[in-house]
């Protein structure tokens, strides 16, 4: 590691430490990567000499975002996304911590590549990286990967990427077997045989555009299994990506129950429908298929109150190759890691969420979830750091996009709300 | 029918010998006793007894097995019995009509004692209820293994000195093992300590409630151990589906030298064989000081001669 940074004082900022339910005009002293400070009272102890200082009055000043839900392309898609160029990404976005899909080739299902995952990032990359390992061998959803041995390599937790597991002996003995090693079972929910070729939300446009639907009981009734699997084993389990009102209270009946359960949700859920699609635009085409207005405004509802707990980007980094075909053979996925605070901010503006309960969901949510550091502005934390202009208004340029698939669903899209800084171990390493 | 004549036969008032459960504490003590003496018999040059002789015994196995078959033959042949060894594959035996079946013919070749090995649960019930003869449970599914749990608790006994208030540690596939059921059964009448130690995938519902300790750690689950009690992992039908890989289950769950420390430093080790070394267990604790591995087959004998002996008081005309 290079020198000791220089201490940052973030100066007249709104601090905003959703983990505390601190929100009050301040600063934030930033001390050998560590926060040392955060709050009205921060400078009570005054700064140590020498500390840069920077004046961000009129800006929020809140925990660096974690994304828990980041595909990658390496290994093995390096043209579509590398860990470094990802990296940028995040850091252009206010995400400080991502953590990585499994679902790359190879497969991370094996020990040496959870290494490999890390050494990458620590050679190569801006932000912090923690990877998930694979939940099934090869994510066939077919034979349980080496779960106590990939955690011990540093897996923070256990995937199948985008391909549920259907065999529900298999997710019984899965959530069974990771909860003696504590870990954490995320599953993409849907059922790929009531899904069937589907590649759009099962709605009155679906059926005009001729293309092949997917109902919202594909993932309702995945959702509602995995549940009944987490009641009987007692397991750790997520839901990565819901899309339905249905699977939201679903979650928070188990929850209410004592269940071990949480629920996570792609931020294009939350800030596009199905319309939004167009004319077959393949750069919409994601798995969950986005929703119809009335399943949107439920999401959103639901994560006002606390049942969503975590928002993912979800960043698929997709090319030409992959997208450029008729809307039912293109790919899924977008790209989402520089847009993430962007689109969310959508919902504080138009009052919908109020804004700490949007950072808490991806900050100390997602952290306190699978057990990272950061996420909060305590003193001790990592000096992971996002500074934000919530008002800022701009332009999405595809030119300027930092990841190298440039498969945005917010081309020149404007927002309200910019990214200033992101501070991670106490550098600034993108403003 | 049968009057009792011997001590033994009031001391096992029982015609079959299909399970542990069941037994009272000091029929399984008596069948112990008699096993001791059936140990001597063993090591002596003349090794014959005409307990049994002009008595047939049948070994049926509908599963494989080398260890059990030859050491009930061998019991069955120093008792003077004529023994014969009937293997039926499991494929051309499917359903419960042919077991039936099968148990009518072989009635009706008059047997004395017939051995039962089979692959499903309850098997040997079935087939105790279809035929005059007296039955030895030699192992059915995942159910019970009963002189299997008598050797161990032989071996035990002759090393520790008794059962009681020992803790035993009975570790691995707890799931589909009939050894690891017939011993907490037995283990426990005898006043055992039991503790089970495996992944969660490989215990039963409610193994919490069967009267054992659940351990998910290994070293945990050993610590102060008197006994450690390994079960053989069918790696063929495991790995994948209930643990991800034989590496990984070694790393946790297999017996070697350093969770071995955290048993007491006399603890002793078992396992009712065949064992995959490297899978359950480290070949240097197998073959080590504290393995009683060998001497259990030793005293797998000696409990079935003990076994046969209490059913021969009860057959008629004895």
């Amino acid at each position: 590691m290079a020198a000791t940074p220089t201490p940052i004082l973030l100066a007249n900022a709104r601090v905003i430490d959703p983990a505390s339910g601190i929100d009050e005009q301040g600063s934030v002293l930033l001390v050998d990567g560590r926060i040392a400070a955060a709050g009205t009272a921060a400078l009570n102890q005054g700064a140590p000499e020498g500390t840069q200082v920077i004046d961000v009055a009129g800006a929020v000043v809140a925990p660096g975002l974690i994304d828990i839900g980041v595909t990658v392309g390496e290994p093995g898609g390096e043209h579509r996304e590398t860990l470094a160029s990802a990296s940028q990404a995040a850091a252009a976005g206010g995400v400080t911590t991502i953590v990585t899909s499994p679902q790359t080739d190879p497969v991370i299902d094996d020990p040496a590549l959870v290494d490999f995952i890390l050494r990458r990032a620590r050679d190569t990359a801006v932000v912090n990286v923690h990877p998930l390992a694979a939940l099934t061998k090869h994510l066939g959803g077919e034979e349980m990967s080496e779960i106590g041995l990939l955690r011990e390599a540093g897996a923070v937790g256990f995937s199948n990427g985008h391909r549920s597991v259907t065999h529900s002996g298999m997710m019984r003995r899965l959530l069974t077997y990771a909860r003696d090693f504590d870990a954490l079972v995320m599953h993409h929910t849907e059922d790929p045989d009531l899904a069937g070729a589907g590649v759009i939300n099962e709605s009155l446009s679906a059926s005009w555009k001729g293309l092949p639907s997917s109902p919202r009981e594909a993932e309702i009734i995945m959702v509602e299994r995995d549940l009944r699997l987490a009641a009987l084993t007692r397991g750790r389990y997520h839901a990565q990506t819901v899309s339905c009102a249905d699977s939201a209270a679903a979650v928070g009946r188990a929850k209410e129950n004592g269940l071990d359960v949480t629920c996570g949700i792609s931020i294009n859920h939350l800030a596009l429908n199905e319309n939004d699609i167009g004319p077959y635009r393949t750069f919409f085409k994601m798995s969950p298929p986005l929703r119809a207005e009335e399943e949107r405004l439920a999401m959103v509802a639901a994560l006002a109150a606390g049942t969503i707990d975590v928002i993912v980007s979800n960043h698929d980094p997709q090319d030409v190759e992959t997208k450029r075909h008729p809307f039912a053979e293109a790919a899924d996925g977008a790209i989402g890691l520089e847009t993430l605070l962007a689109a969310g901010l959508r919902l504080v503006h138009a009052g919908d969420v109020p804004l700490p309960t949007l950072l808490a969901a991806m900050t100390c949510n997602p952290a306190h979830r699978l057990g990272l550091p950061g996420g909060c502005l305590a003193k001790g934390a990592p000096a992971d750091i996002v500074v934000f202009d919530p008002d800022r208004p701009w332009v999405l340029d595809k030119a300027r996009i930092r990841s190298r698939s440039k498969n945005t669903p917010f081309e020149d899209a404007r927002f309200s709300g910019q990214v200033l800084q992101t501070i991670v171990a106490g550098r600034i390493v993108s403003s | 029918m049968s009057t009792p004549t011997s001590p033994l036969a009031e001391l096992y008032p029982h015609r079959h010998l299909l399970g542990i459960e069941g037994l009272q504490p000091h029929e399984i003590t008596a069948l112990l006793d008699r096993a001791e003496a059936a140990v001597e018999i063993s090591r002596q040059v003349e090794k014959k007894k005409a307990v049994l002789r002009g008595r047939t015994q049948i070994n049926l196995f509908f599963e494989a097995s080398t260890r059990t078959q030859s050491s009930f033959e061998i019991a069955g042949k120093r008792l003077g019995a004529d023994v014969m060894n009937m293997s039926v594959s499991s494929s051309s035996v499917k359903k419960g009509e042919t077991l039936i079946d099968t148990a009518a013919t072989l009635n009706a070749m008059h047997p004395d004692i017939i051995v039962v090995r089979h692959h499903a649960a309850g098997a040997v019930h079935l087939l105790a209820q279809k035929v005059g003869c007296s039955v030895v449970n030699a192992g059915d599914g995942a159910h019970e293994h009963p002189t299997q749990a008598l050797l161990d608790a032989l071996t035990i006994r002759r090393h520790k000195g008794g059962i009681a208030r020992l803790t035993v540690a009975i570790c691995g596939d707890i799931l589909h093992s009939r050894v690891a059921r017939s011993n907490i059964i037995l283990l426990n009448a005898l006043g055992a300590r039991v503790r089970v130690v495996a992944p969660s995938t490989l215990l039963p519902n409610g193994i919490a409630q069967m009267g054992v300790e659940v351990f998910q750690d290994m070293r945990a689950g050993l610590a102060g151990a008197d006994i450690v009690m390994m079960l053989r992992l069918q790696r063929e039908r495991m790995a994948g589906s209930f643990i991800p890989s034989v590496r990984e289950y070694f790393r946790y769950y297999g017996l070697d030298r350093d969770k071995l420390d955290s048993a007491k430093p006399d603890a002793l080790v078992m396992h009712p064989g065949p064992m995959n070394r490297g899978v359950e267990i480290d070949p240097e604790i197998a073959d080590g000081p504290q393995s009683l591995i060998r001497e259990q087959v030793e005293m797998g004998v000696a409990v079935r001669m003990a076994v046969l002996e209490a059913l021969a008081a009860h057959l008629p005309n004895n």
